[in-house]
């Protein structure tokens, strides 16, 4: 008799928990709610630091879930708690008991509209870095033009209590250096300009992405942020922000306008966590057991969390963080399944 | 420009605007600047409409001037407030409607700072007891005069016999439209339309056929304020500002500026006289300037009343022009006669703007 | 022309719009680590003139990214060439080279 262990949510988190887990001999089950699996991923084109193709990041991540039975366009409906496991009703009609639940249900990009300041959806000029992202990866976007001046706007929706977010959301410093470059390889004659609060380039490599983009591209660091974009006549962006630095305001007329949308808890997750009476810390992420020797616990026995779901997180923290999880879940499953019988599925793997 | 994006966002500021049976208060300056804004406003409300508006001789200032000048504290201005919510619960209203945006402002400001301080609304309401023997009742809705105005746009603009298009080209005006800074930027939910797009003026220009201009220094403050300009060294800060916004919006050749406050359409009419003489610089066509009205003395044009009658000949900027455009009617020998043709006196004729 | 006692007041406000890109390429030819600059402030600090002047390098080069070279030439014109700042950038920059590169660039003006 094998344990069933039920991933919510088939992002990067998702997928390698699953991979993992499964290894250990578990049965997996995994649901998506959306038509396909990847989450984000799935729509990046390349990865900071340096470059990697995001379309092989998950083809990598997806070639390691043969065995873990996986549903796509489906929802938790109705989970209850008995004695030692879950009752899961899912939309697609399907009843899980699952042994331990996983939420791996990620984040939510901030709706870059709310800041109405930005005039993104009203300014053809405006796109943010989801847009842009999917530039790179299709090729063409009306409103981006042989652009000569383009300009970035760090933390929008994040550390920004006007938005509901004084959180940061980690990793769109990293991708505006990343974009800034890439978008100067694209169009080598423009000005690049990044406006910035507070430059959070922490991880390995960060910093010499950060040197490389002002050594050999150029790009133009202003620290202030941009508080007000308008429309000139010829459809340009008049962009004002303060050069703090120099104690000074600024303008500066761009031909496009980079919003960095940030991280925002998953509200489809958040349903989820409720019926499950997961409680959600002031910042909207849900609450582990201890910040940092159980970050993959929720408070409730039987319940893990990994990935984005507690917080913003690159893309190695969350893989590292779904591993984790399948660790913990398997120590958990042994300790109170102990009669179950598990045998690891060996997989042939060159270093 | 998505226009479609600005009406997700007009969408969610929307406000409640009553129906009927309002108590008006007057501005103070504003009859010395325009002074047939009022007395159409009335006129419309009243007559053209068929509203009941009450207004009382015994209503004061709102006391916003000293306020922003830093001469009265605050309680003082909220017992001068509260007495004029005592003369509308007196004379049984509760729908207040006030004619100057700084006196807007003033209202809600007061209304949230009794809302979270409900001490201080008890001691203003001991301060009007023991100053007047009066009681006051808050206002159930609060209102300016042009969210009435943009209330019933589509009820002028069907009683309306002139539109706001050029009769000679048939293209609709270009008109730029400018809120009075404490209608929405302080209290954005009080405001239609929100603070960064103000849809109050837009909406009324799109019922009369007009076509609004969106140009970079839109939401930039004219720069009236109140301290800060009553000495004449300091003034050309404020003209500064006013210039900054002309600059901006030229290249756009805007027809004409609707504003709601009192000051905006002040200062922008003048500052283009002062900035016409001391430079030379004219903003309009062939040396003529930008007409400035009043969103009262677009909707009078709009609704047929004689031009001379809404005031249009106190205007720094002549008006000419644009009536010319509308196909308006007027006699410009009447320009400068008074009631019962008496000659009301002439200006003397500027150097540059014409 | 009337005099009203009053008059147009002069923007403070940076037009990143006329920032001088050909001259500045032609600065970052002769000194490339120029682009290297973070404005982190460590030059300004030690600098034996700015205890006395204002003098500072981040300022003049923040002033030339800004449009402004004239003020930029102005901050630099009491170095001693001491040589603190070479001492203590962190990302390396010949700040000696720096200088007098931009008193070659913009000083001609």
């Amino acid at each position: 008799m094998k344990n069933n262990v039920l991933i919510v949510g088939g992002g990067p988190a998702g997928l390698e928990a699953s991979s993992q887990l499964q290894r250990l001999g578990y049965n997996v089950i995994l649901i998506e709610r959306s038509t396909a699996l990847g989450g984000h991923l799935a729509k990046w084109d390349r990865l900071f630091p340096s470059g990697v193709s995001a379309r092989e990041t998950l083809k990598s991540l997806m070639g390691h879930i043969e065995g873990v039975k996986y549903f796509t366009d489906t929802e938790v409906q109705s989970i209850n708690r008995l004695e030692k496991s879950y009752n899961v009703i899912l939309s697609n009609g399907i009843t899980v008991l699952a042994d331990a639940v996983l939420m791996t249900t990620g984040f939510d990009l901030f709706k870059a509209s709310r800041k109405e300041e930005y005039g993104y959806g009203i300014y053809n000029r405006v796109i943010t870095n989801a847009d842009l992202e999917a530039y790179f990866r299709n090729g063409s976007d009306p409103r981006i033009d042989n652009p000569k001046r383009i300009g970035f706007v760090h933390c929008v929706g994040s550390r920004d209590e006007k938005a509901g977010c004084r959180s940061c959301s980690k990793v769109c410093c990293a991708t505006a250096v990343k974009q800034a470059m890439e978008m100067k390889q694209a169009f080598p004659d423009a000005d690049v300009f990044c406006f910035y609060m507070d430059l959070r380039l922490f991880g390995r490599h960060y910093e010499d992405m950060y040197l490389s983009a002002q050594r050999d591209y150029g790009i133009r660091f202003i620290r202030g942020r941009v508080a007000e974009v308008a429309e000139n006549a010829d459809g340009s962006l008049q962009v004002k922000a303060e050069d703090t630095v120099a104690s000074k305001p600024l303008k500066a007329s761009l031909d496009l306008l980079v919003l960095m949308a940030g991280m925002r808890p998953s509200v489809s997750g958040r349903r989820v966590g409720d019926l499950l009476e997961m409680p959600v810390e002031e910042d909207g992420y849900f609450s582990v057991k201890e910040g940092i020797v159980s970050g993959q616990k929720s408070p409730h026995p039987g319940i893990f969390l990994a990935g984005a779901a507690t917080g913003p997180k690159t893309l190695p923290d969350t893989l590292a963080d779904a591993r984790a999880a399948a660790v913990m879940i398997d120590q958990y499953l042994s300790d109170v399944f102990p009669e179950a019988k598990h045998y690891k599925n060996l997989v042939r793997e060159l270093w | 420009m998505i226009y479609e994006g600005k009406q997700k966002i007009w969408a969610d500021y929307q406000k409640e605007i009553p129906d009927d049976h309002y108590f008006y208060v007057r501005s103070c300056i504003r009859q010395s600047f325009f002074p047939a804004s009022e007395a159409t406003f009335l006129d419309i409300t009243r007559n053209r409409l068929g509203k009941d508006i009450f207004e009382t001789e015994h209503h004061t200032t709102c006391g916003g001037i000293a306020y922003h000048s830093d001469t009265i504290p605050q309680e003082t201005v909220m017992t001068i407030i509260a007495r004029q919510f005592a003369l509308m619960a007196k004379n049984g209203y509760e729908n207040y409607v006030c004619s100057c945006i700084t006196s807007f402002g003033l209202y809600c400001e007061t209304m949230e700072t009794w809302r979270e301080f409900p001490e201080l609304e008890a001691k203003i309401r001991e301060n009007l007891w023991k100053t007047c023997k009066l009681d006051f009742a808050k206002p159930k809705y609060l209102i300016h005069a042009s969210d009435l105005i943009y209330k019933y746009r589509n009820l002028i603009a069907k009683q309306a016999v002139h539109k706001l298009v050029n009769v000679h080209t048939g293209q609709p005006l270009k008109v730029v439209e400018h809120i009075g800074c404490h209608y929405s930027k302080m209290f954005p939910s009080k405001g239609v339309g929100g603070a960064e797009y103000p849809y109050v003026l837009v909406g009324m220009i799109e019922a009369w056929g007009g076509e609004i201009v969106d140009y970079p220094e839109r939401r930039h403050c004219c720069g009236f304020g109140f301290r800060q300009y009553f000495i004449k060294g300091n003034r050309g800060y404020s003209l500064s500002n006013t210039h900054k916004k002309f600059e901006s919006m030229e290249p756009f050749h805007p027809d004409f500026i609707i504003t709601n406050c009192p000051g905006c359409p002040y200062f922008m009419d003048r500052w283009q006289y002062v900035i016409a003489e001391s430079t030379g610089k004219t903003y309009g066509q062939d040396g003529h300037g930008i007409p400035v009205l009043t969103y009262e003395e677009v909707a009078g044009l709009v609704m047929g009343y004689d031009p001379w009658d809404l005031g249009l000949q106190t205007h720094q900027v002549g008006v000419e022009p644009l009536l010319d455009k509308m196909g308006i009617e007027y006699d410009p020998e009447k320009k400068y006669q008074g009631k019962g043709g008496k000659d009301i006196g002439r200006p003397e004729p500027c150097a540059c703007l014409k | 022309m009337v005099d009203f006692g009053f008059g147009l007041v002069p923007s403070s406000r940076i037009n990143l719009d006329l920032f001088d890109k050909e001259r500045y390429e032609e600065l970052a030819s002769m000194e490339p680590d120029v682009r290297k600059c973070m404005s982190c402030g460590s030059c300004t600090a030690v600098c034996t003139a700015g205890k006395y002047s204002a003098t500072s390098l981040r300022e003049a080069i923040e002033c030339i990214h800004n449009g402004q070279p004239d003020k930029a030439l102005g901050m630099l014109k009491s170095c001693q060439f001491c040589g603190k700042c070479t001492m203590v950038c962190p990302r390396g920059i010949n700040t000696r080279h720096l200088i007098l590169s931009i008193n070659k660039t913009y000083g001609e003006l």
